[in-house]
């Protein structure tokens, strides 16, 4: 395997507050290779985006990074002073948010912003930036890219406007992609179609991406490994087809049962009961122990730390053989 | 009442169309829809129009639509945004005035069923967003309690206040969270107090625009079997709202696909989802992922959803679809009883033709 492009250590991530310090990302460890697609999955509050956040240095004030390290190429860029990390967001890393309205300046046409990010980032000129832009439009799918790149944002529809993103986030040829919910917003037809996108760029170019999504069908479609979040912490981590057709963890086997078929009518889904804890009231030991159904002695006093079991790696002390409880040999069932 | 729901058939309704199915369903129908439009005016105003010399700007958010939903079974509409969905559930609640057609509930046109508070009481609408939809200076136990004393439902406190606790267990919630405020709970839970609180006036009616959309996956698996638990237990009749093809197939007897303010293709669930009819139907289920990652090369339906202001002439899906030719491009379809797959009626040339075979 390649030496990783992206590499997570041990991340930490608090926010201070009146009341004390919330831990939001606790001991969250992970890599991507180059031209590999990392999905991180989780529900609202997991930490998913959070991590993003974490990786761009854009993390919301009061947030903060309190311990562990993020390294490009080998490069800690975690403690990069504001001025050096701006030029590494944009030239190493490209950032695709969900709302792609709010992304781009309203003020100004896209070409211009194309133009103006690869002049940043790029040693070309003017003229080449500008052959470039509509080049980029082009690739993602845009019709008429050459006259369409003296548009302004308003004047595309959401799916074209999210194509934008995707080229603005790509011009100044970046090796890693941090999309955050990149077709949340969009209608399933348009996603399908911005997906396919996403897919072809990442095979074409070599980009890695880490892609956080909480929809797992878009997972399933774009990601070769697939991280599951809960409660600030990687629950599981390995191979998409792994976690989505054997997964181990408790909290991941009643995710993928939960998620309605497509394919078949049930008369009930398979639910977790409860709901995620809040940053405030974190339980002790493993994070998920009370909604778990196979929880022990053990789950309650210690938080387990990423095991083997196999092809994939889970946070569930019924993967440690010192446990008194283990795993059957069958594997895990839902409910 | 029973003379009021005699209506004569005409052979070019759409809504004489729909009653094609009625055998396959049990009960009478709690709502028949009949040949249903909305416009908006969203012209600029007068005097800018005047001076530009621009037509006024009439957008069509549904266009004639027609279905009935019978008593105890679960109606859904599905489609993009812009495809008229939700303006349907506010044309059938009463919260729009329709701009053509008519709505009969429960066999009374509903402009007189809304005016008599015996009848408004018996639907109820939940809605999207848990966090909009709660009025957060209220108790939960208030917020439940309005329609019982809106209604007169109940008198005493002691008695309404039972009630309230016996609908908060009915959601799966404790009749302690009656006092707590909404910001003490996660969007699942406020879902569930929506729910309570649509409940509270013995609804048989419940139109749900989109109830779990803004919700995580696992707790919508909890919504969705909560919802079909209390059809099962109270009688109740949805016309659920959706985006999403596979919650719809987990909670529908039958479905309507909507595109551009009017109706694709509609019929039973289990039909729709084995054999998808009307090219922009089969559009939706090839663009949904699919999580058994086969491995196969889609073909993403190009194009997107055209502005309901100019609408396409013909039919409104002919600029993506494989199928369109130039009567498409020309004549509107009519939702008829598609070829070979009984129960199903589409809107759809090349399916009338037998055009879509192989």
């Amino acid at each position: 395997m390649a030496a990783p492009l992206l590499e997570v250590r041990d991340l930490r991530v608090e926010f201070p507050t009146r009341r004390g310090t919330l831990t939001a990302l606790d001991g969250v460890s992970f890599s991507i290779a180059p031209g590999e697609v990392l999905g991180v999955v989780g529900e609202s509050g997991a930490g998913k985006s959070m991590t993003g956040a974490a990786i761009i240095g854009l993390l919301e004030p009061p947030g903060r990074i309190a311990a562990g390290q993020i390294l490009l190429n080998g490069r800690r860029i975690d403690n990069l002073p504001y001025e050096q990390m701006r030029h590494v967001r944009g030239r190493e890393i490209g950032a695709i948010f969900q709302d792609p309205l709010t992304t781009l300046n309203p003020l100004y046409r896209v070409g211009d912003q194309l133009v103006e990010t690869m002049l940043t980032h790029l040693d070309i000129t003017q003229a080449e930036a500008r052959k470039r832009a509509v080049g980029w439009l082009e690739l993602v799918g845009i019709p008429a890219a050459a006259q369409r790149v003296d548009s302004y944002p308003h004047e595309f529809s959401g799916g074209m406007r999210q194509r934008v993103v995707i080229a603005l986030a790509l011009c100044a040829e970046p090796k890693l992609i941090v999309a955050d919910e990149p077709t949340t917003a969009l209608d399933v037809s348009i996603q399908a179609q911005v997906i396919a996108l996403l897919k072809r760029l990442a095979r074409e170019q070599g980009t890695a991406m880490m892609l956080v999504t909480h929809d797992m069908g878009v997972i399933a479609e774009t990601a070769d490994r697939v991280a599951v979040m809960y409660a600030g912490r990687i629950a599981e981590i390995g191979p998409v087809r792994e976690v989505v057709k054997h997964p181990k963890h408790p909290y991941s086997v009643g995710l993928m049962a939960s998620i309605p078929p497509l394919d078949r009518r049930v008369e009930r889904l398979a639910q977790i009961e409860g709901a995620m804890p809040r940053l405030s009231a974190i339980p002790r030991g493993c994070a998920f122990n009370p909604r778990c159904p196979h929880v022990f002695a053990r789950c309650r006093e210690e938080r387990p730390d990423l095991l083997e079991t196999g092809p994939t790696r889970a946070a569930c002390w019924l993967y440690d053989p010192a446990s008194e409880k283990h795993v059957p040999a069958e594997g895990l069932h839902h409910g | 009442m029973a003379e009021q729901v005699v209506h004569v058939p005409d052979p070019t309704d759409f809504a004489a169309d729909a009653h094609i199915e009625r055998p396959h369903q049990g009960g009478p129908p709690m709502m028949v829809v009949e040949d249903l439009a909305r416009f908006f005016d969203v012209s600029r105003p007068w005097l800018q129009r005047t001076l530009a010399r621009e037509p006024r700007r009439i957008l069509r958010a549904v266009d004639g639509i027609a279905f009935d939903i019978p008593k105890g079974t679960t109606l859904s509409l599905v489609g993009e945004s812009g495809c008229g969905k939700s303006t349907v559930a506010r044309l059938v609640v009463g919260l729009y005035p329709p701009t053509r057609g008519r709505v009969l509930f429960d066999g009374q046109d509903l402009a007189k069923a809304r005016s008599d508070s015996t009848q408004r009481r018996r639907m109820q609408m939940i809605f999207q967003d848990p966090y909009a939809s709660l009025n957060p200076r209220w108790r939960v136990r208030d917020i439940i309690a309005e329609p019982i004393r809106a209604f007169g439902l109940i008198q005493g406190a002691a008695a309404q206040r039972d009630r309230v606790a016996q609908l908060l267990t009915q959601v799966g919630l404790s009749p302690l969270d009656g006092e707590k405020f909404p910001h003490e709970f996660s969007g699942g839970q406020r879902q569930r107090i929506s729910i309570a609180r649509a409940l509270s006036s013995n609804p048989e009616f419940l139109v749900c625009d989109e109830p779990t959309s803004a919700l995580d996956v696992s707790v919508q698996a909890q919504i969705l079997n909560l919802m079909k638990t209390l059809q099962r237990d109270l009688g109740l009749t949805y016309l659920f709202i959706s985006h999403n093809l596979s919650v719809v197939r987990q909670i529908s007897d039958r479905i309507g696909v909507m595109y551009l303010g009017r109706i694709a293709e509609l019929a039973p669930a289990e039909t729709l989802f084995v054999t998808p009819r009307h090219p922009y139907t089969r559009a939706l289920m090839e663009a949904i992922p699919d999580l058994d990652m086969t491995g196969r090369q889609r073909i993403p339906v190009g194009g997107e959803v055209p502005s309901p202001i100019s609408p396409p002439p013909g039919c409104a899906f002919h600029p993506r679809c494989p199928l369109a030719n130039d009567r498409c491009r020309a004549e509107v379809p009519k939702l008829v009883p598609a070829r070979a797959t009984p129960g199903a009626i589409v809107a759809c040339h090349a399916v009338e033709e037998g055009r879509d075979a192989g």
